[in-house]
């Protein structure tokens, strides 16, 4: 049991370390792979599209939002959701 | 070889550089895009960037929709919003919406086997529902005018301010309320950070003033000398206010050159009047006949949050180029209410000047702790509901909702767009666990309802 337990100190021991290093590499990957996701500004051809606009059509998503606030419980999320009666 | 390789390198750095002062306004416009769209969504207009030369000139898109039910409410809607980009990156959003709405809707009381009569929510007049017909007032007239102006810009290298405000009055309601929104972008504008801040104040001034809630809705002959004073005892003020503050943080990223994801959390206070005036319960007998209707009370109070997700994929020729966009909410408040909301749009190019935009909808929410579809008189106690708040208002009950539709959309000539879309959506609410007295077993306690939207929208 004593054997043990030392072992099992000697390994913690020897692995927090490594367990930190991990947890660092870890973090670092992540921001790095955040870091290199996205684009040169050259390549924003089809980003720049209407049509890739994140509300392609404010307009229709406007009459949309107004719809959907008077006949169901929720609305917003995308954008404010604002006030308004909704009474029919 | 090195020539080649240098002139082509040459050629590129030129190509580059030309690409990077022509695109120099694209990028800008393309983040405040970004930036706004992924704050505002619905509030600013986002020109097309392919127009980004035009600074100083105004775009505007127009839009008339039609909204109808089968048996129930109609509306129509105009918009027309003007955009103009100033020579600094400042733009100026104006929006005008006039709408006119008229029809029926459920009042709240439920299907019974035999007739039943109604006072309307004004006091004068009453109407009549067949048996087995769900109960519907069909007095609804309303035009409502809307006016929004939204101001955004830059101030500084990756930061875009925006500051609006919004008026809304119809006959019986005002509203009014401003917002304000910040964005910073990073890593090459790739990321956005965005945080927004909106407040409405509202008051609403319902024809029959406002009743008190649990009073007995009062049946019977209006043309009676002592019915305006029985009635007056039904109403509590003549006006109630509510105030409305949104807080909103977004972020977006460019995922690569085909792909952009944006995430949102909002919190939402409403305070003041939530109750909808126009809206009773039936209070039933243990075999299910109404023996009364009783006007709602819900909390003065309300808490919603929610979570959305947001990507748009752009698909290569092998797929015709069509663009994806997935997006998702779950929401939850403080009346015990959580939906989820499943949008879906494939736009797909025809030919070079036109696309076809299919749409479909899921919508499915869960019922507010105080709903019911109406009492049974046994839940009384001191002549209050058992729960101190309660509602039959199918809106805030357990219900799935779809939208199938389709836009065609057409560039015109000088780049002017023509689109027309139609769409059919329908909602179906479902029973909360409830277990229905034996009066209502053979009647639709909660009907569907049908609606189509069809709109035209025109942009130059």
């Amino acid at each position: 049991m004593k054997i043990n337990k030392l072992t099992f100190e000697v390994n913690y021991k020897n692995h927090k370390p490594k367990f930190k290093l991990t947890l660092l590499a870890l973090i670092v990957a992540n921001l790095t792979a955040c870091s290199s996701l996205g684009v040169e500004p050259w390549e924003r051809d089809l980003l720049a599209k209407k049509e890739m606009a994140l509300t392609s059509s404010p307009v229709d998503a406007a009459l949309d939002d107004h719809i959907y606030f008077s006949k169901e419980a929720s609305s917003g999320g995308k954008s404010f959701g604002g006030g308004g009666c909704g009474c029919n | 070889m090195n020539n080649i390789k240098n002139k082509i390198n040459v050629s590129k750095k030129y190509d580059i550089k030309d690409n990077m002062k022509n695109n120099k306004k694209c990028n800008i416009k393309a983040a405040l895009s970004l930036a706004t769209s992924a704050l505002l969504g619905t509030t600013v207009i986002v020109g097309n960037v392919a127009h980004a030369q035009d600074a100083d000139e105004w775009q505007f898109e127009t839009a008339f929709l039609l909204y109808s039910e089968a048996d129930r409410v109609t509306a129509g809607e105009g918009i027309i919003a003007g955009t103009k980009t100033f020579d600094n990156d400042e733009i100026l959003n104006l929006k005008l919406t006039v709408d006119a709405l008229t029809g029926a809707s459920a009042n709240g009381a439920v299907v019974q086997p035999k007739a039943q009569t109604f006072t309307r929510p004004s006091g004068n007049g009453q109407y009549v529902t067949t048996e087995g017909e769900t109960p519907l007032d069909d007095t609804f007239h309303d035009t409502r005018v809307q006016l929004n102006a939204q101001w955004t810009q830059p101030l500084a290298d990756n930061i875009t301010g925006s500051v609006g405000a919004h008026l809304s009055k119809e006959y019986d309601y005002l509203s009014l309320g401003l917002n304000g929104n910040l964005a910073y972008d990073f890593n090459k504008k790739n990321s956005t950070i965005s945080m927004g801040l909106s407040h409405f104040q509202d008051t609403f001034t319902p024809e029959g003033g406002i009743p008190k809630p649990f009073s007995s809705m009062l049946v019977g002959d209006s043309s009676s000398v002592d019915w305006d004073a029985e009635f007056a005892k039904t109403r509590i003020g003549d006006s109630e206010n509510k105030s409305t503050t949104d807080m909103l943080v977004g972020f977006t990223q460019v995922i690569n050159r085909r792909m952009i994801t944006a995430f949102n959390y909002s919190y939402s206070i409403v305070d003041g009047y939530l109750t909808d005036p126009f809206k009773v319960i039936s209070v039933l007998d243990t075999e299910g006949l109404a023996q009364d209707y009783i006007y709602e009370n819900r909390p003065d109070s309300r808490v919603k949050q929610s979570a959305f997700m947001q990507t748009k994929y752009h698909f290569d020729d092998s797929l015709f180029n069509t663009v994806a966009d997935v997006s998702y909410r779950y929401m939850w408040d403080d009346w015990g209410i959580n939906s989820h909301t499943i949008d879906t749009r494939f736009t797909i190019p025809v030919g070079k000047k036109s696309y076809i935009e299919p749409h479909i909808r899921y919508y499915q929410q869960g019922a507010a702790d105080f709903y019911k579809p109406y009492i049974i008189n046994e839940e009384f106690v001191d002549e209050q509901p058992i729960t101190g708040f309660v509602s039959s208002d199918y809106r805030i009950g357990e219900m799935s909702a779809i939208t199938i539709g389709a836009k065609y959309g057409v560039v015109l000539n000088g780049g002017n767009e023509l689109s027309f879309r139609i769409e059919y959506y329908r909602q179906m609410p479902t029973n909360a666990g409830f277990t229905d007295p034996s009066a209502l077993n053979r009647l639709d306690v909660y009907p569907v309802v049908e609606a189509v939207i069809a709109q035209v929208s025109y942009s130059f």
